[in-house]
């Protein structure tokens, strides 16, 4: 962490390290003491592209594990992860039967371009709206991309935050150990 | 105020803990929630232009609690500003629990009383959301009942007060809203190929009129319907809202009523994907206090119709709608060339064309004494569906994205924008600007991946008062951008933006920002350390203006 050297070393000292620790301490606590594994999924009510209610207790894959992704036309990680697992996403299906759920949370500035924007991009996955932001606040999520993995008995076994070029690896990994019924440690 | 709060939090907290420990297993529910806090440290830069700050460093945090036991939930926010970073709004200044609700929902009936956030249609009479990221939050503090019945049929009551920074609107927000899916509510229609689904709501607002000068509505009453049709790959959705007279300081205090309409059209299938939009906006400033500007105490949501640039040089120039009148259309085209093909490659490529262009209405003066906006008039005519003579906003853009190898992909893209700087910022200007973009993506070693940006955005020139021909706005620019990813934790990040064709030769500066993060589960740190140049930041439909600084950023965020 080379770049941290150009602060002026008092700074760092003073304020940077006690305000790094406290937070760290903080956070490091809330997410270990408790976490959403474990939680089944939320009930709450979504859209469907053609604007018809419909409730997430719904959703269902045989037993077979569930990914919901939370993205928006504007938010260049999600588009570029969610471009990247459709090319994989046959392979993912036949080898595993994983369902890959894609919520959107365009407002109505975006949520029209939505299907257009999906199709355009032969995209595969079973796509949602979430224009209210209500399963993004029920999921606890802050900013976008974001992604679970759910168990057969739709429970979260496994959340990340962001994407960044690989990490659909980590994730088809998860993907694996949930569909062979392993335990996943987080 | 602050007694209250947190006595309230106390409570709140304290009923969820004894909750939370009664009974065994599930049945005590869970407690979820997540938490980010932005962290600048602040040097001054004057030949930027970043003032100096006195408390040296800044932060704006918060934390969500969610409490959930069968169909019952509670929670908060906590928000604290030690003070509020530059570019956020001060008056967030301070700490508190400015949000927080208790909610039954038994898939009929969901009632929410405190907090909620709730939008009718598409937003055009009632929206009440939150950005965090920009400060941007009008959640409504009240009650809301919903019911879902079995046919489909969706009905949303709900009353309020609006959340301004720390305290709440003295206006009152009412609204009405139904959602009537035809298929599932006629029989008859239940197997039909074409699904349609009608709605209309109802929205007023008291606020009490004390002007001196004006005799004002105290309630002022809007109403909305929309409509949408899908059949196979197409769907048509159009919304209107009307608003009655509403006189206030954004509108400059006219008496006019006024109208929204917006119409989308899409047309889809696997590898091609149409969409064609149109808006009219006239007079549609709709906010819970007359005075309120900017982007306080908006009661509706007014979506502008263009495609959102993400990219750091594009996003410079953002568009948002004019609320008190535009015209507008959009086009876009999204295509995937087959693999195999001539031009698909190996793996296909991904096209995407988008044009959209915003003008002012057509309007005229009332009469032949009265000049346009006269206060305590109806302000000026309009031709509702004309089409007038100046240019806010244009853009004319292509993306490419193509797999070329296993190991390396790209994204160019060209961008033609004109951006009316006057009426979008209230600035000097008419800029003219054409962006070329590439983006490279290599896979080095499984998980290790090297991203690099290359961005050019080169401006007409204007006559300057002296007479001679100089570029507009900042002028030119050029940015490089190169990332180091080690999935799934790390990454680091350095880029130039430099303004290297500014009119004053002073300002031509590079801005290095050096970043790294790292990522574990739901918990993300990023710092970022350098200068920033001055700019406008969007997020969805809102944007705020950050204003340059040079220093240490920080965040930290997780979920739980």
């Amino acid at each position: 962490m080379a770049f941290v050297l150009v602060v002026p070393i008092h700074f760092i000292k003073k304020h940077l390290m006690k305000y790094l620790l406290s937070v760290l301490t903080v956070v490091l606590a809330i997410s270990f003491s408790f976490g959403q594994v474990g939680d089944k999924l939320p009930a709450v009510k979504i859209m469907t592209l053609d604007g018809q209610e419909v409730s997430t207790a719904d959703l269902d894959n045989d037993g077979k594990p569930i990914v919901i992704s939370f993205w928006a036309t504007w938010c260049k990680p999600c588009v570029k992860e969610l471009n990247t697992i459709n090319d994989m996403y046959f392979d993912w299906m036949d080898e595993t039967g994983v369902k890959i759920y894609a919520i959107s949370i365009d407002d109505s500035r975006n949520s029209m371009r939505v299907q257009p924007f999906i199709n355009g991009r032969a995209w595969e996955y079973d796509v949602f709206l979430d224009p209210n932001a209500d399963l993004k606040r029920a999921m606890n999520v802050g900013n976008i991309p974001h992604t679970f993995v759910l168990n057969g008995d739709m429970e979260v076994v496994w959340q990340h935050a962001g994407y960044a070029p690989g990490d659909e690896y980590e994730l088809y990994d998860v993907i694996q150990r949930v569909a062979n019924g392993e335990a996943i440690d987080h | 105020m602050m007694k209250k709060l947190i006595i309230s939090a106390t409570l709140l907290l304290g009923s969820l803990f004894s909750f939370a420990q009664q009974g065994n297993g599930n049945d005590a529910g869970s407690l979820h929630g997540n938490f980010q806090s932005d962290f600048q440290f602040y040097q001054e830069d004057t030949a930027i232009g970043a003032p100096p700050v006195p408390e040296k460093f800044l932060l704006n945090g918060f934390l969500n609690l969610n409490y959930t036991r069968g169909n019952f939930s509670a929670g908060l926010r906590y928000e604290t500003y030690q003070n509020v970073l530059l570019g956020f709004d001060e008056r967030y200044k301070g700490s508190g629990i400015p949000y927080r609700y208790a909610r039954y929902d038994n898939g009929f009936l969901d009632v929410t009383v405190g907090s909620f956030y709730e939008q009718f249609g598409t937003g055009l009479i009632f929206r009440a959301y939150e950005e965090r990221n920009l400060g941007f939050d009008n959640a409504m503090d009240g009650l809301r009942i919903k019911t879902s019945l079995n046919n489909g049929i969706v009905l949303k009551g709900v009353i309020g007060q609006q959340r301004y920074y720390f305290e709440k609107s003295e206006g009152i927000v009412r609204g009405f809203d139904a959602e009537l899916p035809i298929n599932t509510i006629f029989e008859s229609m239940a197997d039909s190929k074409t699904r349609i689904s009608v709605g209309g709501s109802f929205v007023s607002k008291y606020e009490e009129d004390r002007d001196p000068r004006y005799n004002l509505p105290e309630n002022v009453g809007s109403w909305a319907a929309r409509l949408n049709v899908a059949r196979g790959g197409f769907n048509f959705y159009g919304e209107y809202g009307y608003k009655i007279n509403d006189p206030s300081s954004v509108n400059n205090y006219i008496y006019k009523d006024g109208k929204a309409l917006l119409l989308n059209f899409t047309y889809s299938r696997k590898g091609l994907g149409i969409l064609l939009a149109h808006k009219r906006v006239d007079n549609m400033n709709y906010r819970s206090d007359r005075t309120a500007t900017v982007n306080d105490l908006l009661i509706n949501y007014l979506p502008a119709i263009n495609k959102i640039h993400t990219y750091t040089l594009p996003a410079l120039y953002p568009y948002a709608t004019q609320p008190n009148g535009e015209v507008g259309y959009q086009a876009e085209v999204t295509f995937k060339i087959p693999r195999g093909s001539k031009l698909g490659g190996k793996y296909g490529t991904n096209v995407a064309l988008n044009y959209s262009v915003i003008q002012s209405q057509e309007i005229s003066q009332i009469n032949d004494t009265t000049p346009l906006f006269t206060p305590g008039t109806d302000g000026y005519d309009v031709n509702f569906w004309g089409w007038g003579d100046i240019r806010f906003y244009q853009d004319m853009n292509i993306e490419i994205t193509k797999k070329l190898s296993k190991k390396v992909k790209l994204v160019a893209t060209y961008i033609n924008l004109q951006y009316n700087k006057s009426v979008i910022e209230g600035k000097d200007g008419f800029v003219k600007m054409h962006a070329p973009i590439l983006e490279m993506q290599f896979n080095l070693k499984p998980k290790h991946t090297l991203r690099t940006e290359v961005q050019g955005m080169f401006l007409n020139r204007k006559r300057s008062a002296s007479g001679e021909l100089v570029k507009e706005d900042r002028g030119d620019w050029a940015l490089v951008l190169v990332e180091y990813t080690f999935a799934p934790h790390w990454f680091v990040a350095i880029q130039d933006s430099w303004n290297y064709g500014n009119p004053t030769e002073s300002r031509r500066i590079h801005y290095y920002l050096i970043s790294a993060g790292y990522t574990q589960g739901a918990t993300k740190i990023q710092m970022n350390y350098g200068k920033q140049q001055e700019g406008i930041f969007c997020v969805g439909g809102v944007c705020r203006n950050v204003p340059a600084s040079n220093g240490l950023f920080m965040t930290v965020s997780t979920s739980f």
